[in-house]
């Protein structure tokens, strides 16, 4: 078991490293030096310049630069943000809970829905049902999120007036970020209808960034399940008088949900790319919204830390997948 | 009597059905899925209305007419036949930038499918076939391409080259290579340790020739199901692009540019934003539907 933690662990190493040298060269192959980026357009005398280039070490060959900034990497230093003026790391971190807890209500609502929808339309193979999942759910993989964002604003928003147009929480309510989820806040806080506000916030943005991962879930359900109910054990199990619901429900859906979960981990990617879209239509003050601002800023070593930070939370959630996935299959776990 | 009939017969070879055409018979399975054969007819409908644009647009997709500005579509109160689907807030024709959009679209799939397809196919042949530290160095770099998210990748790339059509097409191409670097990865292991390779590098044939002719044709099912795919995540990527600002620049009429720029008009003018999404939306899921109709008919394995 260990010896299985410890070689799938050791693989990401090489991977850590080529990412981090892909965020080391981000801010080298920007057009600009990073100190003219810095100084704008006023310019500076070129003594300061080679003394500022001497300080941030830039003259050194790259390979030392590159060693100097793993070591800030590992130490926890990714720079500072140009246009605050914080440290990246900080940034990411106040940012980083709305958009866990946008990215968690997607995943529960793509789960709730896509889940028993692909388990039914297995069980009912052919019928009507499982064709209206199936091409709704090829249409859900196929939509351009950003639209569907928008029409769905137009739409709840704009026209029934039910839910906001965007942020996390209505401006009317103050609430102390003591664990950076809304609804963790809002629930402590002792404000009446500030938990509802909040809820309503996420509803429409979850829905959208959950649309993806929602139609992945559903099609991968029910053909796993579909794989399931034609093995052996399942007849066994009805030739025993076992009552459909049991044999569906404890033989059938067991096995098929191993392949399953696999899936809803490895949509931890898509996610955080979606958030990207998601946020920015719906202002939603989250990692993704923070980075494309980064981008029209041209605050690069923003960017550089973000899209590390990014990459490396994909990575662990892969690992942790992964580990997960030959814990609950020996059959993983022993193979060469 | 029986007997003698039976004795005198001319003995004629049975008539053994001759196996059909690889192509009939690919058509025998893909014309049963229904969803595909749409799939494919929507495409050509597409490919049709992109080549003909001058012909079939009703107006120029830049020119703006100044009298006719955030006009409703026709079945809309006080929308016109001028403007079929209505005109957007400089007074362009929503039709006609739609139709000129298609062929942008279709450009950007052909070119970036081409271009992932060249590069993924040439690294995964070289990494299956090669195989030891060749392999290892191809498919690390392939993982560490595939750790970050793809949008998050095309959009660090669209930032380092600069907005831009051209750039948005070459960011989102490197994000896709490692898909088919992969695929072909494995089928080249797979046919590699076939009897028929074997006996092709028996009678001499160099590595040239037992990559090219000899592995590369067996190798193209998935390839070609991954690249019909491959048109439907890069129109989508590059339209996401184009909506963040990051890709084809205005007035270029591409569907995502075009999305992003009517954005403050989502209230008054709906119509401006439906029609580049409704696009969007066809011609991805057109693809999608018509790659997983390929899939079924080109793997035998599947289904069957």
């Amino acid at each position: 078991m260990l010896r299985f933690i410890l070689t799938r662990a050791s693989l990401v190493i090489p991977t850590f490293l080529g990412v981090t040298f892909l965020s080391f060269l981000l801010i080298r192959l920007v057009p600009g030096d990073p100190i003219e980026v810095r100084v704008g357009e006023r310019g500076i005398p070129p003594e300061r310049l080679a003394q500022l280039r001497h300080e941030m070490g830039l003259d050194q060959p790259l390979w030392k630069q590159f060693a100097d900034y793993i070591g800030n990497v590992l130490s926890g230093d990714l720079g500072v943000s140009l246009v605050t003026q914080n440290p990246v790391l900080s940034e990411f971190f106040t940012l980083f809970p709305a958009t866990l807890e946008l990215g968690m209500a997607a995943m529960i609502f793509a789960a709730l829905v896509g889940l028993p929808a692909g388990i039914v339309a297995a069980v009912k193979r052919g019928s009507w049902f499982d064709h209206g999942v199936m091409g709704l759910s090829l249409t859900g993989y196929s939509m351009p999120i950003f639209w569907w964002g928008l029409l769905l604003i137009l739409f709840f928003s704009v026209q029934m007036g039910w839910t906001p147009v965007s942020g996390r929480l209505d401006l009317l309510y103050y609430v102390e970020a003591r664990t950076g989820f809304m609804l963790v806040d809002t629930w402590l806080a002792d404000e009446p209808g500030a938990f509802a506000s909040a809820l309503r916030h996420l509803i429409l943005p979850a829905i959208v960034l959950g649309t993806i991962p929602l139609a992945v879930i559903a099609r991968m359900t029910r053909s796993a399940m579909l794989e399931v109910l034609g093995e052996d054990y399942i007849r066994t199990g009805r030739a025993k008088g076992l009552s459909e619901g049991r044999v569906i429900g404890m033989h059938a859906l067991r096995n098929a949900l191993i392949p399953v979960v696999t899936v809803i981990g490895l949509q931890v990617g898509t996610l955080l790319g979606g958030a990207i879209l998601t946020e920015t239509i719906f202002s939603w003050p989250g990692v993704g919204k923070w980075l494309v601002e980064s981008i029209n800023r041209r605050d690069y070593p923003a960017l550089q830390g973000g899209v590390l930070l990014v990459a490396t939370t994909v990575m662990a959630v892969n690992l942790l997948v992964d580990l997960l996935y030959g814990i609950l299959n020996p059959r993983i776990r022993h193979s060469r | 009597m029986t007997m003698d009939a039976q004795s005198n017969a001319v003995v004629e070879p049975v008539p053994t059905a001759t196996p059909p055409h690889p192509l009939v018979e690919f058509w025998f399975h893909f014309r049963q899925n229904t969803g595909a054969v749409i799939g494919l007819v929507v495409i050509l409908l597409l490919v049709l209305v992109a080549v003909f644009a001058e012909v079939v647009a009703p107006h120029s997709p830049i020119a703006q007419y100044r009298d006719a500005i955030l006009v409703p579509p026709v079945w809309h109160e006080g929308g016109s036949w001028t403007h079929i689907l209505g005109t957007d807030d400089i007074g362009r024709d929503m039709l006609s930038r739609v139709i000129y959009g298609a062929r942008l679209s279709l450009m950007i799939g052909l070119i970036v499918v081409t271009l992932s397809l060249a590069v993924g196919l040439a690294l995964g042949m070289t990494a299956g076939f090669f195989g030891g530290v060749v392999d290892i160095a191809v498919m690390r770099l392939m993982d560490i391409v595939l750790s970050l998210p793809s949008l998050l990748l095309a959009i660090v790339v669209a930032a380092i080259l600069g907005p831009g059509l051209f750039n948005a097409m070459l960011s989102v191409s490197v994000v896709v290579i490692p898909h088919y670097a992969r695929l072909t990865r494995a089928a080249v292991l797979a046919e590699m340790s076939k009897d028929y390779v074997v006996a092709s590098r028996v009678a001499g044939a160099g590595p040239l020739r037992l990559m090219l002719v000899d592995v590369l044709p067996n190798c193209m099912a998935p390839l070609i199901v991954q690249a019909t795919l491959g048109f439907s995540t890069a129109i989508l990527d590059a339209a996401a692009l184009g909506f963040l600002g990051l890709g084809a620049q205005p007035p270029t009429p591409e569907w995502g540019t075009m999305l992003a720029s009517s954005l403050q008009f989502l209230q008054r003018a709906p119509w401006v934003v439906t029609w580049p999404g409704v696009a969007i939306l066809v011609t991805v899921l057109a693809f999608n539907l018509l790659g997983d109709g390929l899939r079924d008919a080109l793997d035998p394995k599947l289904k069957r």
